[in-house]
């Protein structure tokens, strides 16, 4: 409720009328069939990324690099893309470029597991390091060795031919197989920490690294272990976005889904049940918020305000009910 | 009619009952204490006391009953509130912060105001210190203190901060025989000021050789009262309702070498290892005796390749173990079990059900019902109380290490056991060392740690007496007695 009053007075004070921007924020994200699909196109990287982002909150990582995981994964699946252009079999190409952005991610934060298990070196610095070192990458690669014939721009690379894209529904960017992919990485994560050894060891070596070595495992093992899955399914969305939003490599490929996957994970209370929900929620607000400065010119960065404010508000209230929910015990 | 009334008592308990659930903690306890006087509470694991020393404390709330201190009727809600009147309470596990210096520690709750009065703060503690015949240096960092010196300092600043009611919860687990003379020398004092002091423990002897009047509880019920001089037969069978029986040691011959160290040195705990040299033989039951923190420690955790020596050599029967790692060694046959349950033995967050299978179920997939019907038998087995579902830092102590005990591999070739009784009430101590026996018939060798001279005589063939990280010491148990064990662990060999 606080939050709601916060957001209203700030958009009072930007001289916006508070009910229109509520309304056009819903209107905007799913007022019709083209918008919910802009939402889901949305949808599909965020959630891949706050999954893999499980894993490694799971063992009590932050993987914090999961922004350069997704860029090295658009970067694998652009270099396989390549190839593929020209070639007689592009399905071969675009079915090979997933893989390849998997590999990429999952190579990318193999560095990071590694330089925290080996080097001793804090997974959070790893990857943000590596992040930097990822972006730098991606800006050489296009303004370098994969620059539109004639002339470099921010723009990204030269667009595929269409058949080396995911097919869209129409009219909007949204890849059917990019959805079923986020359901899919969803599915597959149920059932792991519901049923596999893997999902029940990270959880151990989350809490108790030292105790996990007297059950005869090794926690090293299984935090770059962690890392690699996370970032294979960060390097996914790379990969859908790539072939199936942008259709080329643009400087701004992750858009920030990395870090905002983050926030989804940890908005979820960690639990994979409430993800999809979240996702959709933020994606929404990502979506909606366009329309805003647009229609009530305001300034754009105001639906980041709002954003920020309700993350804020749902962690507090998470917080909160926690501490509601656990009366009195015995110690 | 008594010709010396007895002082009124400082503090009164009437019918205190405690519901955790569907457990009855505490069911109807009436009992006074007298300032000047050292009272025990007598009872096995779960007998209750804790439960009704934390509402004593106010640290817990009471479903019935009153609390009457100095004869007035008196309702806490929180811990501030009864340490406001006077009574402090000392936990099993120490409550401090451990990069603050001992002096630190010693004026967080008392300082009031924005200056730091630390020169008065130093004097006062320092005058303490020599009343009670502690000695603890104000400057050192609290996390290099053993855990018998934490406590000491948990106790000055309890009675710093005003407390003349001191409660201490087990506060004889997991200190030195040393530590443990200086605490009872302390307390004794203390009641001949005047002071009210409650002892909560499950041994026998602690209360024996300190108290003034026990009472004793069982299953949340008081089941008797007795004054000094005791009868410990008697108040064995208000404990558990009978006397246990004496533990029956059989009588087997040690076998070939096992593991051998030779002059092995090792950093860790406060002294390090230093040039160690040991050979421990199948079937043998070794303790490693000595003060806290001497180098038993890193020994065990060398022994199980959980750290690794800086020079000698370090061989498994044949096998020279140099940069092999935990896991080597547990292929090898060696368990080790931590005193440290939650630190480093258990994993906190995880139920009982999720240790079972993460111990068990090795395949790619968990097969819970499998899992569930070895949870079950751990449970039935080791007389664990609680249900597979529970978290397991939600069990008490001696449940945790029962849990820990029921993970120790069938026939391993060595047992590392650190104070494997800690926690423990003296029926199932008995117990555990019956079922650690059976282990000897595979051919297992055991090696433990234990700061109760009683229980290493108890079940020892060997004894490795350690010193500041030197083996000082390795004598049969048969040839030697427990107060020439005694001074040679304070190093007066």
């Amino acid at each position: 409720m606080a939050v709601f009053g916060f957001t209203t007075g700030i958009l009072m004070l930007a001289g916006a009328p508070p009910m229109e921007a509520y309304g056009l924020l819903l209107k905007g994200s799913l007022g019709s069939g083209k918008k919910v699909g802009a939402v889901l196109t949305a949808w599909v990287p965020l959630t891949l990324c706050a999954v893999g982002l499980l894993y490694t909150f799971r063992i009590a990582l932050w993987n914090i690099g999961v922004e350069g995981q997704m860029i090295m994964g658009a970067v694998f699946a652009t270099a396989v893309l390549r190839w593929g252009v020209e070639s007689r079999l592009p399905l071969f190409y675009l079915i090979l470029a997933f893989p390849a952005a998997a590999l990429g991610g999952g190579l990318w934060a193999m560095g990071a597991g590694l330089l925290k298990t080996k080097g001793g070196v804090h997974e959070i610095f790893a990857g943000l390091g590596l992040n930097f070192v990822a972006q730098g990458i991606l800006l050489y690669l296009i303004f370098g060795p994969w620059k539109r014939p004639g002339v470099a721009s921010m723009s990204g690379t030269a667009p595929f031919p269409p058949e080396l894209w995911l097919s869209s529904v129409s009219g909007v960017r949204l890849s059917p197989e990019g959805v079923f992919l986020a359901a899919a990485a969803l599915a597959v994560t149920v059932w792991m920490f519901r049923y596999s050894r893997l999902g029940l060891v990270f959880k151990a070596a989350g809490n108790n690294p030292t105790a996990v070595m007297l059950f005869g495992e090794k926690p090293g093992r299984y935090m770059i272990l962690a890392m690699v899955l996370a970032g294979a399914f960060a390097g996914l969305a790379g990969g859908v976005q790539v072939a199936g939003v942008y259709h080329r490599l643009i400087p701004s490929i992750s858009s920030n889904y990395g870090y905002l996957a983050l926030l989804v994970v940890m908005l979820s209370n960690y639990r994979v049940a409430l993800v999809p929900a979240v996702a959709f929620f933020f994606a929404c607000l990502n979506v909606g918020g366009i329309q805003l400065p647009m229609v009530l010119k305001i300034d754009s960065s105001l639906a980041g305000v709002i954003q920020g404010a309700w993350v804020l508000a749902a962690l507090a209230a998470v917080a909160w009910l926690r501490k509601e929910g656990r009366p009195e015990e015995a110690r | 009619m008594r010709i010396h009334p007895e002082p009124p008592p400082a503090v009164e308990l009437v019918d205190i009952h405690k519901r955790y659930g569907s457990v009855n903690a505490n069911q109807g306890i009436t009992l006074r204490f007298r300032p000047g006087a050292i009272h025990g509470i007598l009872g096995e694991n779960g007998a209750g006391k804790s439960t009704l020393m934390k509402i004593l404390a106010g640290f817990t709330q009471k479903t019935r009953g009153r609390i009457r201190i100095h004869g007035v009727d008196v309702d806490f809600q929180a811990p501030a509130v009864a340490s406001r009147l006077g009574i402090g309470m000392l936990y099993q596990e120490p409550v401090d912060f451990p990069v603050l210096s001992v002096l630190e520690n010693f004026m967080i709750g008392q300082i009031r105001g924005f200056r730091l009065h630390r020169k008065a703060f130093r004097e006062r503690f320092e005058s303490l210190c020599t009343r009670l015949g502690f000695s603890l240096s104000p400057e050192t960092p609290v996390r290099q203190l053993t855990p018998g010196e934490r406590q000491q300092l948990e106790i000055l600043r309890l009675l710093s901060m005003g407390t003349h009611v001191l409660i201490l919860d087990e506060p004889t687990t997991g200190i030195s025989s040393f530590q443990k003379e200086t605490l009872f020398k302390a307390l004794r004092t203390l009641a001949q000021e005047g002071k009210t002091i409650i002892l909560v423990s499950h041994k026998l002897e602690d209360v024996e050789s300190l108290c003034d009047r026990v009472s004793v509880l069982r299953h949340g019920k008081i089941t008797g009262e007795m004054e000094r001089p005791f009868d410990p037969n008697a108040l064995l069978k208000m404990m558990f309702g009978s006397v246990p029986s004496p533990l029956k040691r059989p009588e087997i011959p040690a076998g070939a070498p096992l593991l051998i160290l030779r002059d092995v040195s090792a950093p860790g705990d406060r002294s390090g290892l230093k040039a160690c040299s040991a050979i421990i033989r199948e079937k043998e039951v070794v303790a490693l005796a000595g003060l806290e923190g001497s180098g038993q420690g890193v020994f065990m955790r060398l022994a199980a390749g959980l750290r690794a020596p800086v020079s000698g050599v370090l061989r498994l029967r044949d096998e020279g173990m140099h940069r092999k790692d935990g896991i080597a060694f547990q292929k090898k046959g060696v368990a080790f079990l931590p005193t440290a349950r939650l630190e480093e033995g258990l994993i906190p967050g995880l139920s009982i059900l999720e240790h079972v299978a993460l111990k068990y179920c090795r395949g790619f997939r968990v097969h819970w019902n499998v899992a569930r019907d070895q949870a079950a038998r751990h449970i039935r087995y080791f007389r664990i109380k609680g249900d597979p579902e529970m978290p397991v830092e939600s069990l008490s102590g001696g449940n945790q290490q029962r849990l820990m005990l029921s993970f120790l591999p069938d026939a391993p070739a060595l047992l590392l056991l650190e104070k494997p009784t800690r926690g423990l009430d003296f029926e199932s101590a008995l117990w555990v060392w019956d079922h650690l026996f059976r282990y000897r018939e595979k051919n297992t060798a055991v090696v433990f740690s234990s700061s109760e001279l009683e229980e290493i005589f108890m079940v020892a063939d060997r004894i490795l007496v350690f010193y500041e990280g030197a083996v000082i010491r390795d004598i049969r148990a048969a040839d030697t007695d427990i107060h020439e064990l005694g001074s040679a662990i304070a190093g007066k060999a």
